[in-house]
């Protein structure tokens, strides 16, 4: 007896070199602190919002456990960098550059991201 | 086999208390060659035991034996010496077995003195001095509940028997001839504070009085006591603690000197006037006097076995016994005395000596030094004798700071200002030097090891904290030291943190860092924090800021598995469960297709929930009469529960009902890390409580408390804290160890480690607990109280608030979407996760 999940086929980020802004939420709905998850065209996107009202994205997949959990993760600050701890096995990544610090050959891919005058949160796909 | 062509020399031992032991031990480890072949003849039915900790036999069942010493010592035990010819070299038993020797070591120890009053020889009356002696007592008192008893003798052996007669259940009397308590040690000062704490104990004190007689009742067994006022004290059982007297009828009776007052006289090397023969421990009189501590004993011990060594030519032969200290701690629970160096020495002239009297707590302070200020010569401590390791560390040395500071300085030097030739360990000799020596090149990192490696602190325990001070010096200096700061955020350990907020009633984790810490937090403090908040606070995990400090699990109210899905538990107080709830369990499983499995703590987990079907899932469970169960949570999980007296033929208490209330009184209670808990319905432990953060297990009595077992990766027995407590009192002391645990334990610091590392141990809990040492009971009590006041389940409070149901989305901006990523296959007619791109540890940036 297997759960009634659809799975969806992951399709390619677009090659195209333009960029689209997707829509993904009112910045509102973003707890500071904490992370989303977000589907921008097929992908799983991780947004955060720090304590001093910064927006970052990252993909949502944690190559360390192989599960798409990075926006779950706790957020603070190494340093002087701005990081988000992977919920699995608690390796952590710059929100900036998607480096992982504990990992120098990992680093998870970023995506932009921006607050619009209307107080929406939108996220690229490049 | 043979050394150099001679037959092996052959010694006896006569007498197998600890120091016959120790010889026998010294020898063996350095007689290489084998060149003594070693025969003991003990009069005790047992071979050696720890005598010093005898009374833990009566109070805790404890095993007292000492190191068995291999197969090629014969030890005959049950068969005293009887008769030694010293001419023809034999000693002769009471079976008639005549064994010769080359040479003869007696240690027959000492006897209890009972001076010569009518009635000494009723049923009912007991010395206290071995194994076969206390089991006689505990007999007696189990048959005579309630009873009233005496014991006659007011020092340090006296009051640890009425302590323990006390635990039996007997309502007992100290009677002194002397004008005041422990008269060897203690000034009139220091004795009339220590009677305020003995009789705060509840037991009763009359000194200055000798005993007349001791009267039969009708069963002609002892009923009372009549002292020489004439006034009499009811005792159904009665204790002779009024001295010891060295056993010294073998030597006499075969002519070897012997003191005026007894004790077979020996030279410094511990020999007697026939080279062949050495008498050592509490038998022997050396340099006029005759020593009742076991520190001397041993070190006489040691003594012999180098003479011994150097007749088979592997030792200079030069070691003596040089005298030894006899400081003293009482080792009773709640009562801090000790005497050190020569407490009397303010007696003389060119001393000074220095006294602090607090009547409101108790204390009775009093240092002697000479004349310039600068040596300790001795000195009592009442009330408070955390100083004592030091201070008796540096008798005959300089004063670590004035007399006066000294006093009120606090805790005095930290263990790397001790001179090496500081003697720690009184009882097995044991300097500063042998102990820093053996951390370093057995690099060892707790007092467990030292213990083990140097014997220090493995007799009566009460320089432990001293060793402890001496081993955190050591790896401080070789920059071992664990850090207590619990991240780079804060400098401070968790406990630090946990007072620091409750003192300053900090409510957020923003105003804590800004004041005490630096940055934003990372995924160690802020759960930690989180943690402290919940168990000071009581407000929902998930209000406001508290929101963000929460891990994973503790932020979806679930339980994070390794594909992104959660595992749900709801709560099933002590496994007990009616048809209906499991009928709703396997319906709810079923509807949302999830993988079922009992857990270790009697209840059932569900897995693979997706994070938006966690609140349907939880809708259904709490109508259903469900609340959380905490499994994602560092609180308690569950308290297990065999079936007890209700159904089991051999229960005594009802198990499951004790394990419902404990876990609807303790649900929710965050803490350092889990907490896991059983009740047994009787000794035979079916619930495995021994292996819980707390376990109960019943007896006819009532219940026996064990706190800090863990199962898991470092299994450990959970210690007996106290035995047959009615049902409050054992809620009662659940309570304030929990809350105490939770106020002072590192970040995830199970109990068990946490008892581990408590300075002093379960006796100093038990005082903190069970006598208020600390005086934060009230505070601890009100702490519980107030969290089963507030207790509200977290589940609830959640599908009741819109707002806390708004993170439960797969995506922010396609929340019909399920997590594609989630995908199982069947395994044994059930789900099972697939991960489809496994871990990968190689991503490039963009
Ligand atoms: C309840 C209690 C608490 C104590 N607490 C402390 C403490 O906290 N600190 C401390 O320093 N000391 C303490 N002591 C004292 C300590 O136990 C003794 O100093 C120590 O046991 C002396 O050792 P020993 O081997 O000389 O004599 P013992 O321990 O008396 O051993 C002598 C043995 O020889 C046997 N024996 C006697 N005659 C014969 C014979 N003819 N043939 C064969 N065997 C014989 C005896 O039966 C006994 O087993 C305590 C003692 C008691 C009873
Ligand atoms: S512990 Fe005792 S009461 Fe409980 S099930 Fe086992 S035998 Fe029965």
């Amino acid at each position: 007896m297997t759960a009634d999940v659809q799975t969806r086929p992951s399709t390619a980020v677009g090659q195209r070199s333009t960029i689209r802004w997707h829509d993904v939420c009112a910045y509102s709905d973003l707890l500071p602190e904490r992370g989303v998850a977000a589907l921008i065209e097929d992908v799983q996107v991780a947004i955060f919002r720090t304590f001093d009202g910064e927006l970052y994205a990252l993909s949502n997949f944690d190559p360390f456990s192989g599960a798409y959990v990075i926006s779950r993760g706790i957020l603070g600050t190494r340093g002087d960098v701005p990081t988000v701890a992977s919920p699995m096995y608690k390796q952590v990544f710059d929100l900036r550059t998607g480096r992982c610090l504990d990992d120098p050959r990992v680093a998870l891919p970023t995506f932009r991201i921006r607050r619009t005058p209307q107080d929406r949160v939108e996220v690229a796909s490049a | 086999m043979n050394v150099g062509g001679e037959a092996r020399k052959r010694l006896v031992v006569v007498g197998h208390g600890p120091a016959g032991h120790r010889l026998v031990e010294a020898l063996r480890e350095r007689d290489v060659t084998g060149a003594w072949r070693i025969t003991v003849v003990g009069e005790e039915p047992r071979p050696a035991y720890d005598r010093v900790a005898l009374t833990s036999h009566l109070t805790e069942g404890a095993d007292l034996a000492l190191p068995a010493h291999g197969p090629e010592v014969t030890v005959h035990t049950g068969d005293p010496a009887v008769e030694i010819d010293r001419t023809a070299r034999t000693v002769t038993t009471a079976s008639g077995r005549r064994v010769g020797y080359d040479a003869l070591v007696l240690a027959t120890g000492s006897s209890p003195f009972v001076p010569p009053v009518p009635g000494r020889d009723l049923p009912g009356v007991f010395v206290y001095r071995t194994i076969d002696d206390l089991d006689a007592l505990r007999e007696h008192c189990a048959a005579r509940p309630g009873a009233g008893g005496v014991v006659i003798g007011g020092g340090l052996l006296g009051l640890e028997a009425a302590r323990a007669l006390q635990g039996l259940g007997v309502d007992a009397h100290v009677v002194e001839v002397a004008p005041w308590l422990m008269p060897r040690q203690l000034d009139e000062g220091g004795g009339a504070m220590l009677r305020r704490h003995i009789e705060a104990l509840g037991l009763r004190v009359r000194t200055g009085t000798p005993v007349a007689a001791l009267e039969a009742g009708e069963d002609g067994a002892v009923a009372r006591v009549r002292l020489g006022d004439g006034s009499a004290l009811e005792a159904r059982v009665v204790v002779f603690s009024a001295g010891i007297r060295p056993r010294d009828e073998l030597a006499r009776r075969c002519g070897l000197p012997v003191g005026e007052r007894g004790g077979v006289v020996v030279d410094a090397a511990c020999r007697t006037a026939d080279p062949a023969v050495f008498a050592i421990g509490e038998c022997a009189l050396i340099g006029g006097r005759v020593y009742g501590l076991v520190g001397p004993c041993l070190s006489m011990a040691e003594a012999v076995a180098d003479q011994l060594l150097a007749e088979a030519g592997g030792s200079s032969g030069n070691a003596r016994f040089e005298g030894a200290d006899t400081s003293t701690k009482l080792k009773l629970m709640g009562v801090d005395v000790a005497s050190f160096g020569d407490p009397f020495a303010d007696r003389e002239e060119g001393t000074l000596s220095v006294t602090y009297t607090d009547p409101v707590d108790g204390v009775y302070t009093k240092l002697v030094v000479s004349d310039d200020a600068r040596t300790l010569l001795g000195g009592v401590l009442v009330g408070d004798a955390s100083a004592y390791p030091t201070l008796r560390a540096c008798v005959g040395s300089a004063l670590p700071d004035s007399p006066g500071q000294t006093l009120f300085g606090g805790v005095g030097p930290a263990g790397g200002d001790l001179p090496d030739a500081t003697v720690i360990c009184n009882c097995n000799n044991v300097t500063a030097e042998t102990i820093r020596r053996s951390i370093r090149d057995e690099g060892l990192t707790d007092v467990g090891g030292v213990k083990s490696c140097t014997r220090a602190g493995a007799s009566c325990g009460s320089c432990v904290p001293l060793v402890k001070r001496l081993l955190d010096a050591e790896l401080v200096a070789a920059g071992i030291e664990v850090d207590k700061a619990l991240c780079e955020h804060f400098d401070h350990s968790r406990a630090e943190l946990f007072d620091i907020v409750r003192v300053r009633r900090i409510t957020t984790f923003t105003q804590l860092i800004s004041e005490h810490g630096r940055g934003r937090g990372c995924d160690i403090c802020k759960p930690a924090v989180a943690s402290i908040l919940a168990s000071l606070g009581n407000g929902h995990i998930l209000d406001g800021e508290q929101a963000a400090l929460q891990d994973t699990n503790d932020h979806f109210l679930a339980n994070l598995q390794k594909n992104g899905t959660y595992s749900v538990v709801p709560r099933i107080p002590g496994g007990e469960i009616t048809p209906e709830k499991l009928i709703v369990i396997g319906e709810v499983a079923r509807d949302f297709g999830l993988y079922t499995k009992i857990t270790g703590g009697q209840r059932i987990d569900l897995f693979g929930a997706r994070v938006e079907q966690l609140p349907q899932i939880w809708k259904r469970l709490v109508d259903a009469g469900f609340e959380s169960g905490h499994a994602y949570g560092k609180a308690l999980r569950t308290v297990k529960s065999c079936v007890g007296s209700t159904w089991c033929r051999y229960g005594v208490q009802d198990s499951v009902a004790l394990a419902i209330r404990l876990e609807l009184r303790y649900r929710g209670l965050r803490a350092p890390h889990k907490l896991k808990a059983a009740v047994s319905g009787c000794a035979r432990e079916c619930a495995e409580a021994q292996s819980k953060d707390f376990g109960i297990i019943a007896t006819e009595k009532g219940w026996n408390l064990y706190v800090a077992g863990n199962g898991g990766m470092r299994p450990r027995h959970a210690d007996l804290f106290a035995s047959d407590l009615d049902e409050e009192t054992l809620v009662r002391y659940i309570d304030r160890f929990l809350m105490f645990y939770i106020r002072t334990a590192d970040r995830l610091q199970r109990t068990a480690s946490w008892l581990e590392g408590l300075d002093g141990g379960i006796d100093y809990l038990r005082e903190v607990i069970i006598e208020d040492r600390l005086g934060i009971c009230a505070e601890l009590d009100a702490a519980m109280e107030r969290h089963v006041a507030s207790y509200s389940d977290e589940w609830r409070d959640t599908l009741e608030d819109p707002d806390k149901l708004r993170r439960f989305v797969s995506f922010v901006n396609a929340p019909d979407v399920p997590d594609p990523s989630i995908v199982f296959e069947t395994e044994r007619d059930q789900i099972k996760p697939v991960l489809r791109t496994g871990p990968q540890r190689e991503v490039l940036s963009r």
